[in-house]
């Protein structure tokens, strides 16, 4: 069956783009190899034939013009930024 | 008798015959919430001074129902849906300092131009990820039938301030049975329209093929009343469908003869209480002598539901929550030194314990080398449980069952214990997976603790007016939905 073990809760974790700890690694290993196995029922069924469904209903592509609109100014969009400045979003440093 | 206790068409006679004003109705809901939310702990925000505001407006403007049909009706909110100038957290730590969104959601727009009244925002698991509101980051919810007992999830909040009599209206949003599940744990009306019929910009998305807002209420015919004001085709949802939509209070007609309902067998097995099974088998004979036949049949693939649920949920939930990352909103951790640490540590920080476990599932199925066999492997299984909807409307007007294998279960009983929390969605699931639109009734209460127990109605795509015409012929041969908890229930 399908253990999910520690380097790769690891890398999901990474990938996720969440830090977590050793111990964290161990409790996710465990629950998610459970949520996995609980999982494996589904290849009781041969799906070979069967189209994935993305969309219950039977819709094709809805277009409208594209057309500009009043929407959020600039300065609101900024309203509820952790950091900011010159009109613009701040974040950490991305290079060393 | 309280004017909670009233439903919106007696409201409004009401304000008709100036025998009552709006402030003095929307003024009853914050004085019941002020008295009973200490024990039910339903609200996260109250907007009383805005609400306040609003309703003395209306009382000066005079009422004209043909043009408002939700004039003065205060309505609960869950905090899933953005409210403009109104803190919306979604129960999260990670947007807990969200005072002032900027923008209403499209049902909030719809309920402020029926002159409806937003009394405040609603507690419900994080991001709705959880079936019983134990997951909320803010409080702990109570249920008003019994307060050691969990008032379901997500939309726990939501049923638990309906069934308190704190509001006769709120809003929830059903993703794997979120409206549903709480609305037959807490003993009320709840409903998961058609995907598609009611627009999602304005939800926070959890998962984006299955999420749909519904109404909360405790009549059948309330709820039809607030789905024709929320529903319809919305340009800034592009999966909102351009479907008609009726006037589901006048389908109310009590006539159900010769409606043919499909009752599957999988709905009635193991693991579904038997109380409750003897309870939905009372109901359909109550169907029955009205004229309705029921007969036994099989959805053969229900038994894939909670698997390809939690796989299709939780891959979509990990790419609609990459958005928050503590750039433009919400909170950043103030420990990181670059950039990705930032993600890393406000994600880590904000997000809680359910909320992470599915971030993680649903990567691990998108990631390179499992896709094919375990996100693409459930699409396809979806595919089947929505034939077999397909198969079974073919010849049904609507299939019938319990909502939920269990009433009510005890705070703590459940939370460590992710496999069985998830077990709890089991019947409410398949209808989320084919985006056919279900109903949950109240259908009377469990002998061995005295919890409310939920019929399910589900119905063909787009023809709610079918689900909400046996859910009312049901609701008006039977009294249970004029039960009420003691806890700030009628006096």
């Amino acid at each position: 069956m399908s253990k999910i073990s520690k380097d790769q809760v690891k890398h999901v974790a990474n990938l996720a783009r969440l830090a977590i700890t050793e111990e964290e690694a161990e409790k996710y290993s465990e629950q998610l190899s459970a949520i996995i196995d609980f999982s494996e029922q589904l290849n009781e069924l041969d799906t070979s034939n069967v189209k994935p469904t993305t969309h219950v209903l039977d819709m094709k592509n809805v277009v409208r013009k594209d057309e500009p609109k009043e929407w959020i100014s600039k300065q609101d969009a900024l309203k509820n930024a952790p950091d900011q400045e010159g009109g613009q979003f701040r974040v950490p440093s991305i290079l060393d | 008798m309280s004017v909670l206790d009233l439903s919106i068409k007696e409201l409004q006679e009401k304000l008709n015959n100036k025998e009552m004003t709006v402030t003095d109705i929307v003024q009853a809901s914050y004085d019941r919430i002020k008295a009973t939310d200490g024990d039910v702990q339903a609200f996260l925000t109250l907007n009383e001074e805005q609400a306040l505001e609003q309703a003395k407006a209306l009382d000066e403007e005079g009422i004209d129902e043909n043009q408002f049909p939700l004039f003065g009706m205060p309505i609960g909110i869950k905090d899933n849906i953005v409210t403009k100038g109104l803190r919306t957290t979604c129960a999260s730590q990670i947007l807990s300092n969200l005072d002032d969104p900027l923008y209403d959601a499209t049902v909030i727009q719809k309920l402020d131009q029926a002159k409806a009244i937003n009394v405040g925002k609603l507690n419900m698991d994080e991001f709705a990820m959880g079936s019983s509101t134990e997951n909320s980051s803010m409080k702990l919810t109570r249920n008003p039938w019994n307060i050691d007992y969990v008032p379901g999830g997500s939309s726990g909040g939501s049923a638990a301030a309906v069934a308190a009599g704190q509001v006769p209206f709120a809003l929830g949003s059903d993703t794997g049975g979120s409206v549903r599940q709480p609305a037959s744990y807490c003993g009320v009306v709840g409903m998961k329209p058609t995907y598609g019929r009611v627009s999602r910009f304005g939800l926070v998305a959890f998962a984006s093929s299955l999420d749909q807002i519904g109404p909360l209420t405790r009549t059948v015919e309330d709820n039809a009343r607030i789905l024709e004001v929320i529903a319809g085709e919305d340009t800034m949802d592009s999966t909102s469908a351009n479907v008609d939509v009726p006037k589901y209070s006048e389908a109310l007609t009590g006539d159900v003869s010769g409606l043919k309902i499909a009752v599957p067998k999988e709905y009635f097995r193991e693991g579904v209480d038997e109380k409750i099974q003897e309870s939905v088998r009372e109901a359909l004979k109550v169907l029955e002598d009205k004229g309705a036949i029921c007969e036994e049949v099989s959805l053969p693939h229900s038994k894939y539901a909670v698997a390809t649920y939690y796989m299709i949920a939780s891959s979509e939930a990990s790419a609609n929550l990459a958005r928050f990352d503590g750039v433009r909103y919400g909170k950043r951790s103030e420990e990181a030194n670059d950039m990705m640490e930032m993600f890393k540590l406000s994600r880590s920080e904000g997000f809680g314990e359910e909320v992470k476990r599915r971030i993680m599932l649903g990567t691990f199925a998108l990631s390179s080398g499992y896709y094919d066999a375990y996100y693409k492997k459930a699409q396809q299984v979806r595919t089947l449980i929505k034939q077999d909807f397909e198969q079974i409307f073919e010849e049904y007007d609507v299939v019938i069952g319990p909502t939920a294998p269990t009433t009510a279960f005890k705070v703590g009983e459940q939370i460590d214990d992710p496999l069985t929390m998830y077990a709890n969605d089991i019947i409410t699931i398949p209808v989320n997976l084919a985006g056919v639109p279900g109903i949950s009734v109240p259908c009377g209460f469990h002998p061995d603790n005295d919890m409310p127990i939920g019929l399910q109605i589900i119905g063909k795509h787009f023809d709610e007016s079918t689900v909400y015409r046996v859910a009312h012929a049901y609701e008006q041969a039977t009294d249970h939905h004029k039960q009420k908890p003691q806890l700030g229930g009628a006096k």
